[in-house]
């Protein structure tokens, strides 16, 4: 068991703009210790991944980051603003910047895709006019490769659509910085490297910052800048894919073992 | 001295079980409290919301639709049973006492005044309190609720204002109906024993009520409509433990407001009273 962070490779990041910082970020649930002493740091245009086992606390982690969970102790700053001591309303300025895409998809099933891409454009900007909106719904349709999808309910698209559908839904608020928890679970190969793929081209078409939540690999390899393995509440080690990959630590290593 | 020794033991013994009290007895009264309060803040932000724009009146119109539009089959049939039930059940003993004529006018001030708001209210806390503890219930678990705090969006303007308004305004409306239904119903049933005109039905019915019968029943009826929405809303709105959970929040919705109902009632039937003894 290691007993110190491993940083493969220190020089990545502090050579930019951090947006967000979390230092001995601390979260327990009912006397169970979930977060121990987080510390880190998301720099302006790079994609973290996060591994980590499952019920380590990384959905944890990415909702402190939006206020949807508060942590018990620890500072955690988006840009440069501590959560805590946010009001709702800076709360909820703040939230339009940051983007989430939910494991589950969380699309609003009683509305149709059209009307789940419209319903956080009309409530967050001052647009009131209907071609605009409208515009602004099919270019982020566009984005995905969905614009056909646009009077289909939720019920009615695959799980690799569902997650299309959620990502543009987070597009259309032109977002700085994305969340994704899970982006790829429950999807077959092909549609995991799809969705993969599309993280990276949105990164490259908006320059926006990531953390992406993933057990898997390949989408772990075609989206990271930088990885951080989670393991009993702290961050256990920290590097590029390669690097961590190539490791000669043998815990390191067993991450990446397929077999 | 043995004998001394073992009372200051027994004594210390009886000591330590006051000591060791189990309070893990009073957790259901901890469980209730917190209940209380989690509702009555509940209901808090409710009203900063209910002022604070954006002003979801579309949203609103739906749920009131919706609300409206489900129950009225379902409250129209048990409304005419009710009526009905109520007259041929009371018949027997108005004949005994040579009061025939008096059913219309004593049935109508029953319906008016409490069977009629109460009955409409249960079944609405039964059809419409379980539909929005489990349709936010299972959007709490899908996170679907989260979806829109991380949009920026309030889901509780969006989600709780207007459900609450809606059974707030929608049950009154739907209590009227059913007291018009009741009363055709009361009418087939009197019909059924002999026969009198509809006017005179009408006239014998509407001479025995009085202002005071339809004013306080009519009021108590909104108060109903909100404990309704506030209720069902907040056990949807803070379900867990997935699917099982949104089963409870649906369950618990029913039950609670069923219970709200009958509180809003004998509150609602006392300070009629007051207000209309001190009113003569």
């Amino acid at each position: 068991m290691l007993k110190q962070k491993i940083n493969i490779n220190n020089d990545i990041v502090n050579t930019q703009e951090a947006v967000v910082q979390i230092e001995h970020l601390k979260k327990s649930f009912n006397g169970n210790s979930v977060l121990k002493d987080i510390n880190m740091i998301l720099s302006e245009g790079e994609n973290v991944v996060i591994l980590g086992k499952s019920g380590i606390g990384k959905s944890v982690l990415i909702k402190c980051i939006v206020g949807l969970i508060y942590p018990d102790s620890g500072s955690l700053k988006v840009f440069n603003k501590e959560i805590a001591e946010m009001n709702p309303r800076e709360l909820n300025t703040l939230r339009t910047k940051v983007g989430f895409i939910f494991q589950g998809n969380a699309l609003y099933d009683s509305m149709t895709v059209k009307e789940n891409l419209e319903f956080p454009l009309r409530r967050n900007k001052t647009i009131t006019d209907s071609h605009i909106i409208e515009g602004l719904i099919v270019e982020a349709l566009e984005n995905v490769g969905l614009v056909d999808a646009i009077d289909k309910m939720p019920s009615e698209l695959s799980g690799g659509m569902k997650k299309r559908i959620g990502l543009a839904r987070t597009l259309i608020l032109k977002p700085d910085i994305i969340l994704y928890d899970e982006p790829t679970t429950g999807l077959d190969p092909l549609t995991s490297r799809e969705i993969s793929s599309l993280i990276l081209n949105i990164q490259g078409k908006y320059k926006t910052s990531s953390i992406i939540i993933s057990h898997d690999l390949n989408c772990a390899k075609i989206t990271s800048n930088r990885m951080l393995i989670l393991h009993e509440g702290v961050i256990r080690a920290e590097g590029k894919f390669d690097e961590l990959k190539n490791s000669t630590d043998e815990w390191i290593s067993s991450y990446f073992k397929t077999d | 001295m043995k004998l001394n020794i073992k009372k200051i033991f027994s004594k210390k013994a009886a000591n330590e079980n006051q000591d060791e009290f189990d309070f893990s007895r009073f957790k259901n009264i901890e469980r209730f409290l917190n209940e209380i309060g989690g509702l009555s803040r509940f209901a808090g932000n409710f009203f900063c919301e209910l002022f604070r724009p954006p002003y979801e009146h579309k949203e609103f119109l739906k749920q009131s639709y919706n609300i409206g539009l489900s129950t009225l089959p379902l409250i129209g049939i048990t409304a005419f049973i009710m009526g009905l039930v109520l007259t041929l059940q009371s018949r027997p003993v108005m004949v005994e006492f040579g009061a025939e004529s008096w059913l219309p006018g004593m049935v109508s001030v029953s319906i008016v005044r409490e069977i009629g708001p109460v009955i409409t209210a249960l079944i609405c806390a039964g059809k419409i309190g379980s539909g929005i503890g489990a349709e936010l219930g299972s959007m709490r678990v899908t996170e679907q609720i989260d979806a829109m705090d991380v949009s920026g969006t309030n889901p509780m303007n969006y989600l709780v204002v207007t459900r609450v308004l809606a059974t707030t305004f929608m049950i009154p409306i739907l209590v009227f109906y059913s007291d018009a239904i009741s009363f055709f119903g009361t009418y087939v049933a009197v019909n059924l024993h002999g026969f009198i005109s509809f006017p005179l039905f009408i006239n014998q019915a509407f001479d025995s009520l009085h202002y005071y019968d339809l004013f306080p029943a009519t009021i108590k009826t909104y108060f109903f409509g909100f404990a309704i929405g506030i209720i069902s809303c907040y056990k949807g709105y803070y379900s867990e433990n997935g699917t099982e959970g949104v089963g409870k929040a649906a369950n618990s919705a029913v039950v609670i407001s069923s219970l709200a109902i009958f509180i809003i009632d004998l509150i609602a039937v006392q300070l009629s009273e007051i207000i209309h003894i001190f009113s003569m």
